[in-house]
């Protein structure tokens, strides 16, 4: 790269860096921030949760919201895989099942956007220890 | 270019390169490689965590988990596990001293849960060898809103009103510093960068420079422009290798970058860095010694006046200030005084840095707002004193410190508090002590650090302290009497008022806080010849006891100078007064026959 000649220069630089950071910015406040977890064990994977995940980023990323995509292991929800975990700041996880790219498209317009519930809730039906 | 969905930060600081944190990057960054991961997860050394003492720590984002204690050979099981399956390799978390549960999320560690970052904002977040992450912190930023938008007076104002003061040790005004050397009248003027960090135990500016050296570049360009000057120096130990090279590429991208040279960012400002190496020595970080040291002669102070601020290095106007003051710098003009001022308390703004160590749980680097308590840095930060021990006192302020003990715990840290309670905020060295430490030994090791580290120009400070250590140690030898203690005292404020530099004037408090706070135990030393406990060596009596005692002849066997006697299943009996007490026979009985008291 060449010589930084102005302030402008120096925020030019800055701005193009900012997606490459904001990755480890972001998950300083994961709280604040959408979270989406992808379950992506063998059985994930399988069924293409690889692709819902990176359609996850990218699409959060054009459309210009704030969050945090990480992956995580099989949720047991085997049946309904890709399964995705959505957590709203402030709200309650609900997970997803069946989740293919036109699902997750779905997602962030109705859910993420709007707060509207989509089909393919699965209910939570089991307690984690940590609540005990 | 590639777009990351995970970063595996690898901390690179000093502590953890030597436990094969190099290893560990190479192994992450193959193994990365090999399963064709290398476009979706950036592998990154980066400065220090400050969590040193469960180091080489590995943190991944972006679901901030915090693996600790990583060897090189636990590369491949975070790769499979963590980054391609996403379970979290439970083995390799954090456990909680007290509850031993698991911690993954750095955020919920007792550790890190007070502390508020500033000076070390950068430290194990970006890479410290790359600039462009230093930019997207907003690096730089400050150098051009100063050059482009400030007057250098309306910078010195606003360092001025932000409070920022010394960190190095004094706690001068910051802002006032500038403004005495931008009045000096001169045609060329330096920035000097003490990076001389000799305190034992005290370690936050090599990890400062280690972790974001721009960060200090930057803020001593804007010194530069405050108070006209062209030349920055950087006077650094020759024993911070890891500094010296992570703050070499530092200097050289931003020379690349225009931001060091001339013509600065167009504005026609012009400043560049050098490196000048000491041989560490612990006057040396005495500005007068230190830039003597520089010129190329023997690191001895001279008084003061002339400060270097008038007449400094080659006897040009000179500003000298420590790596840490200069971290906040580039912060403060971002995010403006007020909102600095706001941190710390009356007398003190912002945080400081501390290097814990001694006998505490977490050994590490924390920075605090000024004004919190010991008890919360002890017990909440460090989670308490080792082995569930009882907590006797904690040196700050390294040798020119003194002690602090129970009573001190909730006094909040400042300058002034801690002037107030007889120590001082030093660089920041904090070491913790417990039951098993003696006050009396040491105050001895820190005297032996301070004759050792004596330039010996003046008498008070060469012969002195000499003699004060002799004092002490004869204390320890068992053959110490009360008039002893007066000696010390007397002798230490006859230093205290009559040393040339601030090793001298400070040298003996240690003395005079462990005799203040700590007086039963000299009196225990000196009258009951007595060392509670059982450091001083010379004051223990080993014994056998006659029920334990089983009359294997282990012991007399192996006393190198034959003061056990006694008949093969009888019982044995140490002889007193040929007793060396080198301890052979309390490590060679196998039967707890042989106790000290």
């Amino acid at each position: 790269m060449g010589q930084v000649k102005s302030l402008a220069d120096l925020r030019k630089i800055k701005e193009e860096l900012q997606g490459k950071m904001s990755l480890r910015e972001k998950s300083n406040n994961p709280e604040s921030l959408v979270q989406v977890k992808v379950a992506m064990a063998t059985c994930g994977i399988a069924s293409g949760a690889k692709q819902v995940m990176d359609f996850f980023i990218e699409e959060f990323d054009k459309r210009n919201i704030q969050a945090v995509v990480t992956q995580t292991g099989c949720m047991g929800y085997c049946f309904a895989e890709p399964t995705v975990e959505v957590t709203l700041p402030g709200k309650e996880p609900v997970v997803f099942g069946y989740v293919d790219t036109r699902k997750a498209d779905d997602i962030i317009e109705k859910y993420v956007k709007n707060g509207e519930l989509v089909e393919g809730i699965i209910p939570v039906n089991y307690e984690t220890i940590e609540k005990k | 270019m590639a777009k990351y969905k995970m970063h595996v930060l690898v901390c690179g600081g000093t502590g953890c390169h030597a436990s094969e944190s190099d290893t560990l990057l190479d192994n992450l960054k193959t193994i990365v490689a090999d399963k064709g991961l290398d476009n979706e997860v950036q592998v990154i050394a980066t400065g220090c965590f400050g969590f040193c003492e469960k180091g080489p720590i590995v943190k991944i984002m972006p679901d901030n988990t915090f693996y600790t204690q990583v060897s090189p050979a636990d590369a491949r099981e975070i790769v499979e596990e963590h980054l391609i399956k996403g379970r979290k390799v439970n083995r390799l978390l954090y456990v909680d001293p007290e509850n031993k549960e698991h911690i993954s999320d750095s955020k919920h560690m007792g550790f890190y849960k007070k502390q508020l970052r500033i000076a070390l904002r950068n430290c194990g977040f970006i890479d410290p060898e790359n600039i462009d992450e230093y930019i997207s912190r907003d690096g730089y930023e400050a150098l051009a809103k100063c050059l482009t938008e400030m007057t250098p007076q309306q910078v010195i104002e606003e360092m001025k009103k932000s409070g920022l003061r010394g960190r190095g040790g004094g706690g001068f005004s910051t802002g006032l510093k500038w403004e005495i050397t931008s009045k000096s009248v001169s045609d060329i003027k330096y920035v000097v960068c003490n990076a001389d960090e000799g305190d034992p135990g005290a370690f936050m500016d090599r990890s400062i420079l280690e972790g974001d050296p721009h960060s200090v570049i930057e803020a001593m360009a804007i010194c530069g422009y405050c108070i006209g000057a062209s030349y920055g120096l950087v006077y650094i130990r020759a024993e911070y290798p890891l500094a010296i090279d992570r703050l070499k590429t530092a200097i050289n991208q931003a020379r690349e970058y225009g931001l060091l040279g001339n013509d600065i960012l167009g504005t026609g400002f012009a400043f560049d860095i050098e490196l000048r190496y000491g041989a560490g020595a612990f006057v040396c970080g005495e500005e007068t010694a230190l830039i003597h040291s520089m010129e190329g002669l023997r690191g001895e102070p001279t008084v003061k006046p002339p400060f270097p601020s008038v007449s400094g290095y080659y006897e040009k106007p000179t500003n000298v200030n420590n790596v840490e003051t200069f971290a906040n710098v580039p912060v403060i003009i971002n995010k403006g005084a007020d909102w600095f001022a706001s941190i710390g308390t009356e007398k003190s703004k912002g945080t400081k840095v501390f290097a814990l160590a001694g006998k505490i749980n977490n050994v590490g680097l924390i920075e605090v707002p000024m004004g919190t308590t010991l008890r919360e840095v002890i017990y909440e930060i460090g989670g308490g004193i080792k082995d569930g021990k009882k907590f006797k006192a904690v040196q700050t302020g390294g040798p020119s410190g003194g002690c602090l003990t129970e009573k001190h715990l909730d006094t909040p840290i400042d300058y002034d508090n801690l002037l107030a309670s007889g120590s001082m905020m030093g660089s920041g060295g904090m070491i913790v002590m417990d039951e098993d430490d003696c006050m009396v030994s040491m105050a001895k090791f820190y005297l032996d650090f301070t004759v050792e580290e004596s330039c010996g120009k003046c008498s008070p400070c060469r012969i002195g302290n000499k003699r004060l250590y002799e004092i002490l140690d004869k204390i320890t030898q068992g053959k110490g009497t009360r008039d002893d203690i007066d000696s010390l005292r007397n002798l230490s404020y006859v230093i205290k008022d009559t040393a040339l530099c601030g090793l001298g004037q400070t040298s003996p408090n240690p003395v005079l806080s462990t005799i203040d706070n700590f007086w039963d135990e000299y009196i225990e030393h000196v009258t009951d010849k007595k060392c509670r406990s059982g450091q001083c060596k010379a004051l223990l009596q080993y014994y056998i006891d006659p029920e334990n005692c089983v009359g294997c002849t282990a012991c007399a066997r192996n006393c190198p100078v034959n003061a056990i006697s006694g008949e093969r299943k009888g019982i044995h009996v140490i002889d007193q007064a040929t007793c060396i007490k080198c301890g052979a026979c309390l490590e060679k009985c196998k039967f707890n026959a042989v106790f000290i008291k």
